[in-house]
Order: structure tokens, then sequence, then C-alpha cells
């Protein structure tokens, strides 16, 4: 076990090191961060002092040390167009983020993995056919205009839910969060349907998928000839064979939800992280953007290392050890 | 004594791509209480599909087109899949080839045997485990009480299939199906597995039908023996009767042509040819193609059994053959 996480461990920090790295290039060769401090009107000497003030005529390794050094301590530069700490604009727009991938990965799973079991176990029925046409237009359809749909029909339509924000927010220590207000949940449905949506479809294909191979193992043949009910197969031998795959592949798509979130923040105007991205494309804020890029990788890798020792966790085959294998 | 399983006029087909198959055809066979019975017969001849016909686990695309199916008198073809369970595990204790899949890789051994006590009765759960500690006793599981909590990939081949045997015989069936047991176990533990086999249904008075490619394991193991051809019984009679004075074209083909219980009864010697597949079994005796003996008749008539002592042999020329 210890050398297995050690080894996952290891892998995940180089990760971090290069995404760290590409992120370091982007302030050293992207563009000239003295001109963006002091314009265009200082002096040549004027550069030069400040450039050895800030370590830039430093090696490269040197400046890349650093650049590591003050991003663990969580100082991750100041951004060109608000010239306020990147660090603060992160704690301000986390919390948004991470509530709306938190609510979307929640409705998918919840949704998600009934749905495939029930496509699995009635193969047959009308409803599971309907369930799966129903999933490829999830899939094929873009979701913006799947989030357009939304707030035509319930927002613009029916006027039941707002269209855009996050509404209300409540204060939790440094946390805003929209779970304690009405206004706030109100806010949350339409977003997180949309985020979910391509989640959802994902997750019903796969668990449906994984089910029907598992169903077909020669243990749940062997489970049928000892007498075993179809819900005992179901529920009992089948499920946790089924999961174990499916667990993986959402564990790593919460990742991507993230990433997803762009989209369904600037449809919604979503104050979070993804809209904060989009903005900083749009005005080459480049410690806003090299930031976003290493929080994004830090929630894929970690999410990959959780992963990795969660299926350790629940897969006997793999922690072998204590009964050692004759 | 009445016999415990009976099979008479089986017939099952596949519905493949290419229409209606017929995969069983016209089979009978009786089973009685303590009686081992081995189905031999090339890969492909329907040793399976006769075993799923008996336990209802057919393949999907699969029907029992005519004949019927009795356990104890009464049938059990025509069971609805919630009644089948009931006799499946209880009952019909089934074994199948490869331990090392048979057994669910996430749940010990100690849940998966006390999942089938508790599919059949209700039991505690202290009762239940230690009733799965005594089944791996019986079935020789060294240490059996330090294995209890171990989950099958810490189990080697052989101790798997025992472990397979426990499970399939927790609710101590009359009838037990074990479809080709030993064949992916090592050589060497194969005997043991068949002797745990025989011993067990000595001990609890339960018939085997063993299904098996080895004459060997035949001569060793079985009282009676069915050779299957083609979805069809070529021949069926006592094993010392078949092994040693085989009636049909087709079994003494299997044995060699001087069968004698000296010479190694190995492995299924080749005759030449190969068995027709579904879509392809000739008009009158399946084997005709491929007989030393095959004439006119062969080729237009179905043989009825014609008995030979204590055999039923289906070949028209059963009585000179025998003598
Ligand atoms: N699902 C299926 N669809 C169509 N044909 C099938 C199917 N399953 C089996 N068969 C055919 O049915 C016949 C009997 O198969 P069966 O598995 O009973 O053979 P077997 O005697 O057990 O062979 P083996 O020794 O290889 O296990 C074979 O010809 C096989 O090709
Ligand atoms: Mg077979």
């Amino acid at each position: 076990m210890l050398r297995y996480t050690l080894r996952r461990v290891l892998q995940a920090i180089f990760v971090m090191l290069s995404v760290g790295f590409i992120s370091f290039s982007m302030f050293t060769f992207v563009g000239d961060p003295i001109l963006h401090m002091i314009g265009t009107e200082g002096t040549a000497a004027d550069r030069e002092a400040l450039r050895n003030a800030l370590g830039l005529n430093d090696p490269l390794i040197v400046q890349y040390v650093s650049f590591l050094g003050k991003m663990l301590t969580g100082d991750f530069g100041i951004s060109y167009r608000l010239s306020m700490p990147v660090s603060d604009l992160i704690v301000e727009r986390l919390p948004a983020t991470l509530e709306l991938a938190a609510c979307a990965i929640a409705l998918s799973i919840i949704i998600g993995i009934p749905l495939g079991i029930f496509t699995a176990i009635r193969r047959k029925s009308w409803v599971s056919q309907g369930i799966l046409m129903g999933s490829l237009v999830g899939v094929s359809l873009p979701t913006f205009v799947i989030g357009m749909f939304l707030i035509l029909i319930f927002s613009v339509n029916l006027g039941w839910l707002p269209a855009f924000g996050r509404g209300e927010t409540a204060m939790v220590g440094n946390w805003s969060t929209g779970f304690l207000t009405t206004s706030g949940l109100r806010s949350l449905i339409l977003p997180s349907i949309m985020l979910a949506f391509f989640q959802t479809t994902l997750i019903i294909r796969l668990v449906r998928a994984e089910m029907l191979e598992v169903l077909e193992q020669e243990y749940i043949r062997f489970a049928r000839a000892r007498g075993l009910s179809d819900r005992v197969i179901w529920f009992g031998e089948a499920l946790k064979n089924t999961l174990v795959p499916v667990m993986t592949i959402v564990g790593l798509q919460m990742g991507s939800v993230i990433a997803f979130s762009i989209i369904t923040e600037t449809v919604f105007q979503w104050p979070g992280l993804g809209l904060l991205f989009i903005q900083a494309v749009e005005n080459a804020d480049i410690p806003v953007l090299a930031t976003y890029l290493v929080l994004v990788s830090a929630f894929f890798v970690g999410l990959n290392l959780l992963v990795d020792l969660l299926y350790y966790l629940v897969d006997p085959r793999l922690r072998g050890g204590q009964g050692a294998p004759k | 004594m009445s016999a415990l399983l009976e099979i008479r006029n089986l017939s099952a087909t596949f519905a493949t791509r290419r229409g209606i198959v017929s995969a069983l055809s016209n089979i009978d066979l009786s089973l009685a209480p303590g009686e081992i019975l081995a189905l031999v017969g090339e890969s492909g001849a329907g040793k399976s599909l006769a075993s799923s016909c008996i336990n209802g686990l057919l393949p999907r695309n699969c029907r029992i087109s005519e004949g019927e199916v009795l356990l104890e008198g009464q049938r059990i073809d025509n069971l609805s899949n919630k009644q089948m369970e009931k006799i499946r595990g209880a009952q019909i204790g089934t074994i199948f080839q490869d331990p090392l899949t048979s057994l669910n890789p996430l749940y010990t051994v100690c849940q998966q045997i006390t999942r089938t006590l508790r599919a059949h009765r209700y039991i505690s759960d202290a009762d239940a485990q230690k009733r799965a500690l005594e089944l791996l006793e019986e079935v020789g599981i060294p240490g059996a009480a330090q294995r209890l909590h171990a989950y099958p990939h810490e189990f080697s081949g052989g101790m798997r299939q025992r472990v397979v045997i426990a499970m399939a015989l927790a609710l101590r069936p009359k009838l037990i199906i074990a479809d080709e047991p030993t064949t992916a176990l090592d050589v060497s533990i194969q005997a043991q597995i068949l002797e745990l086999l025989r011993r067990l249904s000595k001990d609890h008075g339960a018939s085997v039908i063993l299904v098996t490619h080895d004459m060997g394991v035949v001569a060793e193991t079985a009282d009676r023996v069915a050779v299957l051809y083609a979805g069809r019984i070529a021949e069926t009679g006592p094993v010392a009767d078949v092994l040693l004075r085989p009636a049909h074209p087709y079994t003494q083909g299997l044995l060699g042509s001087i069968p004698s219980m000296e010479r190694k009864l190995a492995r299924l010697p080749q005759i030449p040819g190969s068995m027709p597949g579904l879509t392809a079994i000739p008009q009158g005796c399946a084997f005709n193609p491929r007989c030393p003996r095959t004439a006119d008749v062969c080729r237009q008539v179905r043989p009825e059994a014609h008995l030979a002592g204590a055999r039923r042999v289906f070949c028209h020329f059963a009585e000179e053959l025998a003598s």
C-alpha cells in the first residue's frame, strides 16, 4: 500500500511541477510584466532596475523555484486587470464554482446511476429505450443550447427561476455560500441542471454498459445457479462490480465538470472561476490565467490521486497483501 | 427405484440470424438417486446445453422446443424463473468449468456462501457463518477458519474449485451438475477434485451429472455414461459396458478401435473429419459422413434406440456391432 501510494503521489507531484512550469513560462515568455507595471513611460534604466529588483534577471531555474515557492504560499501575483492579488480573487470566486460543480456532480450521480442500472436490467422496456434516446440527445446537443432552453422555459416563459447570477449569498467565514438562502438555492437550479446534463448522460451510458458486461460474467451465472434472486444478483453481486470502474470515470469527470463550468458560468453570468477565466482571457490577464491553469490542474491531479487510492480500497485484488495469494 | 431426474424426448433450439437451428434433439436420459452419469462428446456436442436445460440457465436465444425434464417426478422445464430460483442451488447444484471466473472477485468467500444460504432459508448471521466454515472444512480447505474471510483471488485454482463446490453444495442439493469441473485445473489437482466430488455425492446421496471430455475421468468416476454427438445421444449405458464394448461406431472411434481397460483411456483420439455444426447436421444418422460402417439406410433414416444389453445404442447396426 505504501509503495503504491508513494508512486501515485510522486506522479502527482511530477505533473504539478510540469503544470507549474507551463504557468511559469506564461509569465516569463508571454508579454513583459515590467511593461504592465510601469507602462511605456519609464526609462530603460528604470526598467532594468525593476527587473533586478524583481529577480527577473536571475537564472531561469532560480526564477522557477522562487515562482513555485510563491505559488505554494498562495502568492499568485497581482491581476493586471483588477490590480488586486489573484489569491483574493480566487477566494472570492472559488465558492461559486465549487458549489455549482458539487450540485451538478451530485445531480448527475443521483440521476445517472439509477437510470443506468434501470436501462441495464430492463433492457427491452420502452422506458429504457426512451432514456437512451434522451441521453443520446444530451450527448449530442451542445450544453449552451440546453442552457438557453432552460432559461427560455423556466426564466423567460414561466418566470419560476432566475436566469443569471447567484442570488443572495451568505458568508460562512471566508466562504460565500448560496446554500443558505432561498434565492441562492433557486439560482443554483438551472445552472446545475445545465452543467449536470452531459455528465448525467455519460454516467447513464457508462453504468448501463458496465452493468450489462458484468451481468454476462461467469460469476453471475454461478450466482444464478445457486438460486440467488434477480434482486440479489443485481444489487448484491453485480452493482459493486459495476461501480468500481464507473467510480474512476466519474471521479475524473469531476475535474472536467469544473472545466466545463466555464460555459455554464458564461451562459448564466455565474460569478465563479470560469467567468473570471473568460474575462482574464479577454484581457490577457496572465497572472489570473496562470493561476486558473494551476488550480484546475491541481483539481484534476488531486481527484486522480483520490480515485486511485479509492480503487485500491474497494478492489481486494489490488490490496493482495495480508492473505498472500497462494 | 424411481429416477431422481428424467429427461424425456428433449429438444432445444437456438434462434440465430440464420433462423431456428436445432441444438439438442430427442434426448432421453434418466438418473437414479446417488448415481454418477457422465456426459461425453466432442466440443460443441451439446453437453453444456443439456445441463443448462436441467437447471434452466439456457442462453438467451435458446429454448426447449419439445420434451420435458422431471425432477423427482415433477416437471421443472416449464417453471417460471421465480420458481426455478427456489430449485437452483437448493435441489440442483451446478459447478462450472473455471473456478477463476466462477467467484465474485469483490466479496469474501464467507459473504458469497452466506448469500447462497440466505437465498433459500432464514438464517442468522452467526449461524450462516458457522455453516460457511463447516462447508469449507468439508471440502478440505486447510485452515478454513482463517480463510473464511479471504477473497477469491487469495486462493489457488484448486482451492477455488473447492470453494465453488462448497458453495454449489451449500444446501445439499440432490442433483449436482458438474460441467467440466477439472478442465481448467492443473492435472495434478484434477484427481483430487474428482475424488472430492465423488466423496461428497456419496456422503450426501446426491446424483451427479459429470460433463467431461476425458474418458479416463469417465472410467474412474462415473457409473453410467451418455455419449453425445451433434446434439443427439449416440450411446448410453453402464460405464463398463460402454467403455469396454462400445457398440456405436462413434464411441468405438472415440476409444480407439480395440478398446481395453489396459489401454490408456486418455483424451479423445481423433476421428477423421469433424462434427457438423448445428446448421449442417446431415440427414439420417448424424454421424454417417464420418462413419466406417455407413450404409444407405444411415443416410436416410435416423436410427432408433437399439437395446444391447444394458445399453441403448442409436445405430442401425447396433446388434451386429455389439456382439
Ligand atoms: N448462444 C448460442 N447461439 C447459437 N449457438 C450456440 C450458442 N451457444 C452454444 N451454441 C451451439 O450449441 C452447440 C452446443 O454447445 P455446448 O456449449 O452445449 O457444447 P459442449 O458440448 O458443452 O462443448 P464444449 O465441450 O466445448 O463445452 C454448439 O454447436 C454451439 O456452437
Ligand atoms: Mg461445454
